[in-house]
């Protein structure tokens, strides 16, 4: 949006897409825990033991 | 910038959707059978697997299957809009907007093939990579429009899962996963056509060309029939070549002939609303002979696992 089009103050959230954008960012997070998550498993369950024992 | 341009800039840059949106765009109910036969073609597989690297290949593979499905849904808004089954979906109800499900649906392609080859093997990765794009390019994009043998060869695409479980296990594919997609493959049409003898009139607003609308409903009935005809003997395959057992039978034998008679219902009733209630027969009745047929095989793996424990329980009391 070019700086003419763009309201004063910016774009202002109404309530209910404010509580939408929130449930969204939650989402995400819980998201972005879980493939940690994810991928600590694959790692540990693949590898097992053998993740400590590899040359430095 | 007129008033209604600014109302329209702002709603093109504002997201209306809730996570619940995304999690439509997957199809969850898709999602539930590719689950379902996932984990049927990983655990008649010989050899081992972790259970929790097991888990996550189905996740992978149920991951995957979502993603083919908001791709689906990016590419066929337009088509989608015109229906009264799918008007409702998340982008022609203004939701979500195209470019968020054409990024959600392209990420978590990639997303999900990694995280199979990374966890299980490049083959059962690399099988899934191309179920995602059978599904999507193939017959969204060059099928589904074209031909009414549309569902016919995109069926491919839906019956792949119990070969991607499989090669999930042992890395390559072999005659019992074939048999599998066999089945799935050939149940694919009756019971798409039978949704589409009671849709015709939204298919055809929507421009597709099912075989109801293009060679119309008594060639769809004879169509039925004869799938349903080759379907049968070929639900009955794993027992001939080994890998199912009794409990198995009973399903398909049973389930079998009811598909058969549903089949025969379709095109024989010729009286509009008997036809009707038959096509929905055959439609949801399909639906729980595919769910018998593999939960039977989920069941005899269980009972060949536990059988051990039963035979020890047994010493240990008498």
């Amino acid at each position: 949006m070019s700086a003419s089009e763009t309201p004063p103050g910016g774009v202002r959230l109404t309530p209910e897409e404010k509580q939408r954008q929130n449930k969204r960012s939650r989402a995400i997070g819980y998201a972005i825990a879980g493939l940690c998550l994810l991928f600590y498993v694959i790692t540990v369950f693949k590898m097992g033991p053998a993740i400590m024992s590899r040359s430095l | 910038m007129s008033e209604l341009g600014a109302e329209l800039r702002r709603e093109s840059l504002i997201s209306n959707a809730d996570p619940e949106d995304f999690i439509a765009l997957l199809k969850p109910r898709v999602m539930s059978l590719v689950v379902f036969t996932a984990l049927v073609g990983l655990v008649i597989a010989p050899g081992t697997i972790h259970p929790v690297i097991g888990f996550i290949a189905i996740f992978a593979i149920a991951i995957g299957g979502g993603a083919s499905g908001a791709l689906n849904m990016w590419y066929e808004a337009d088509t989608d809009a015109l229906m009264r089954r799918t008007m409702n979906r998340p982008i022609p109800g203004g939701r979500v907007s195209r470019g968020e499900a054409l990024s959600f649906g392209l990420f978590l392609s990639v997303f999900s093939v990694m995280v199979l080859g990374l966890a299980t093997n490049w083959v059962a990765a690399g099988l899934l990579a191309f179920t995602i794009f059978f599904y999507v390019v193939v017959y969204t994009i060059g099928l589904k429009r074209y031909t009414a043998q549309n569902i016919v060869i995109g069926g491919a695409a839906g019956a792949l899962p119990p070969v991607i479980g499989w090669a999930a296990v042992t890395g390559n594919v072999a005659l019992e996963p074939m048999i599998l997609f066999g089945i799935i493959f050939l149940w694919t049409p009756p019971h798409f056509w039978a949704l589409a003898l009671v849709k015709c009139e939204d298919y055809g607003r929507a421009g597709i060309p099912m075989l109801p609308n293009v060679a119309g409903v008594d060639a769809t009935r004879l169509q039925i029939l004869l799938y349903t005809l080759v379907l049968v003997p070929c639900g009955l395959a794993p027992l001939w070549f080994g890998f199912a057992g009794m409990v198995y039978a009973a399903a398909a034998v049973l389930g079998g002939a009811m598909m058969l008679y549903w089949a025969v219902a379709i095109y024989r009733v010729r009286e509009e609303e008997a036809f009707r209630k038959a096509c929905w027969r055959m439609f949801g009745g399909s639906i729980v002979y595919l769910f018998a047929l593999f939960a039977s095989l989920l069941l005899e793996w269980l009972g060949g696992r536990l059988m051990p424990f039963a035979a020890l329980t047994k010493g240990y009391f008498t």
